[in-house]
């Protein structure tokens, strides 16, 4: 009896937590689909008769393929070099056994929680000299940066999982440092990468103060900062502006649908203790 | 690797602390020494938006407590976890900006929330959430923690799942009860990665909550949300007054520099014991 009572208990604590987590993504989806209209006059219910009239005026108000295409362009690029030059960088310090890596790795520790807000200013001063604001390599190179820490943290906790001997094994058998990484140390982490990159993603797509600031003119924009755009000028049409939110969120919600079985594993492998 | 930190946090830290000691505006600096820090000090806005920053800072025990309370559950393979799982990592995924987006329409004066206890009759309970000066800072608080507790789950469930399962076993033979086990086994192993979270939630607390205010209540009503993040924004870039956004940083960096102290010192106590 007091078991069935407990896990009523600890079931209802779950439920209560998961209507919580759904609900506001749910309230965007179905305002997206109802007329201004019928979200004035009946804001709580579900849509009665469905319109898909908001996605229509969505893409053609707002240049919102052009900014998707930006997002996507800067989420590949992030990520990929950031990966790129931590994969690099976590193999080099777990495995060629150089003096200093814990001073290394505590440095790493303290990069991560440097506000990035602190960064925005000099950054932003430095682009300009360079030339390069308004264009996506500003945005690229200032989230290539930020993602270095957190990526090389992640995988140096994953490769001192990997056992020794299998390096050296390979290295007896004659294998290139490069070798090693590409054929050994890559397929086995495969989960963590794959989770590594998801977080990194979700990170650079739904980025804010940077995507705002760094690239102003109207063709520039990410989805992100373009929303922000909506929210002014369609202040009395919230439906239109759900329907916009909707969109720019639909990638990464796919993205982790499909990823999710990985995303626990590759989350154990990077975090573990 | 060595490059990409260099600029992308070297030169911007170096940059944001000279700059701090200067007035005017990027094109047109003249050094005034510590007049910046005095007079942040003095304005009004400023200390309140570091007194909304600690405020937010309660989110941090309270997030973290759902967090691992879910976990736990989870972790005890509770019928339904899988389904659970997916949902409660659900606002993780979810972009700050639309989170702010939507909790605006849900939390405001006529919105969503008030609409759904007034239909209930319950109009006293019907507040101005986000437009009140008093009730906005904790509001978004309560946004923020609906926004980070699935990265808790995510984190925290990676870590129990790495965890080896003999100990808890070894536990339950002995005849512990569940809270014995949670309290005395499980938890001590994942102490840890719990207080690492608490870190990234308390920086993220201190000075990431810029795209939750910039969507819900750009610091307003009357800059009562006013918070750190968004005051450096608010003088960097709409009032160009770099000196004042580039101390204002330099606060901020020192309160996270003390964050990190505390949590350093603890982990070297118990490492020591």
């Amino acid at each position: 009896m007091r078991k069935l009572f407990g896990s009523t208990y600890r079931h209802a604590f779950l439920i209560i937590l998961s209507l919580a987590s759904v609900y506001p993504v749910w309230f965007i989806f179905q305002t997206s689909l109802k007329t201004n209209k019928e979200y004035l006059l009946n804001p709580l219910a579900l849509p009665l008769h469905p319109v898909l009239s908001n996605f229509k005026e969505t893409f053609t108000s707002f240049p919102v393929a052009h900014w998707a295409l930006n997002s996507v362009i800067i989420a590949i690029f992030s990520v990929a070099g950031a990966m790129f030059i931590a994969l690099l960088a976590s193999y080099a310090m777990v495995f060629s056994k150089m003096r200093g890596v814990n001073f290394l790795l505590s440095t790493n520790i303290a990069l991560m929680v440097i506000p990035p807000v602190t960064l925005v200013i000099p950054m932003f001063m430095l682009m300009v000299n360079l030339h390069l604001i308004n264009t996506l390599p500003s945005v690229i190179i200032f989230y290539i940066g930020l993602f270095v820490p957190f990526s090389v943290f992640f995988l140096t906790n994953f490769m001192k999982s990997v056992p020794y001997e299998l390096i050296e094994a390979a290295k007896i058998d004659g294998l290139t440092p490069f070798a090693i990484l590409r054929r050994i140390v890559v397929p086995l982490s495969s989960a963590a990468l794959f989770t590594l990159m998801l977080v990194n993603i979700i990170y650079a797509w739904n980025e804010l103060l940077i995507a705002l600031v760094f690239l102003q003119q109207q063709e520039s924009r990410t989805l992100m900062s373009g929303l922000s755009l909506f929210q002014g000028r369609y202040s009395i049409n919230q439906p239109l502006v759900m329907a916009g939110a909707f969109v720019s969120v639909l990638p990464i919600l796919l993205m982790y649908i499909f990823g999710q079985r990985f995303f626990v594993k590759g989350m154990m492998a990077g975090i573990g203790k | 690797m060595v490059l990409i930190i260099l600029l992308v946090f070297i030169y911007p830290l170096i940059a944001v602390i000279r700059n701090s000691f200067y007035s005017g505006s990027i094109s047109n600096l003249s050094f005034i020494g510590t007049a910046n820090y005095v007079n942040l000090l003095r304005d009004e806005v400023f200390v309140h938006a570091i007194l909304n920053n600690i405020k937010l800072l309660l989110t941090v025990p309270i997030t973290t407590a759902i967090s691992l309370s879910a976990a736990l559950i989870l972790y005890e393979n509770i019928r339904g976890w899988k389904l659970y799982r997916v949902i409660l990592f659900l606002p993780y995924i979810i972009p700050a900006a639309v989170v702010g987006l939507s909790f605006s329409y849900l939390l405001q004066g006529n919105g969503i929330l008030n609409t759904a206890l007034r239909n209930l009759h319950l109009n006293f309970a019907a507040l101005d959430w986000i437009g009140s000066t008093t009730l906005s800072i904790y509001s978004i608080g309560a946004v923020i923690i609906w926004s980070q507790f699935g990265f808790g789950v995510v984190v925290l469930t990676a870590s129990l799942l790495s965890l080896p399962t003999e100990v808890s076993e070894a536990a339950l033979v002995d005849g512990a009860t569940r809270w014995q086990r949670q309290r005395f086994v499980i938890i001590p192993q994942i102490k840890e990665t719990v207080q690492f979270l608490m870190v990234l939630q308390a920086i993220t607390a201190l000075a990431w909550v810029f795209p939750y205010i910039y969507t819900i209540t750009k610091g307003g009503p009357a800059n009562s949300s006013m918070v750190m993040d968004l005051y450096i924004w608010q003088y960097g870039f709409s009032l160009g007054a770099v000196g004042m956004a580039s101390a204002a940083a330099v606060y901020l960096l020192l309160l996270s520099g003390v964050l990190i102290f505390i949590y350093s010192r603890m982990r070297k106590r118990q490492s020591d014991i």
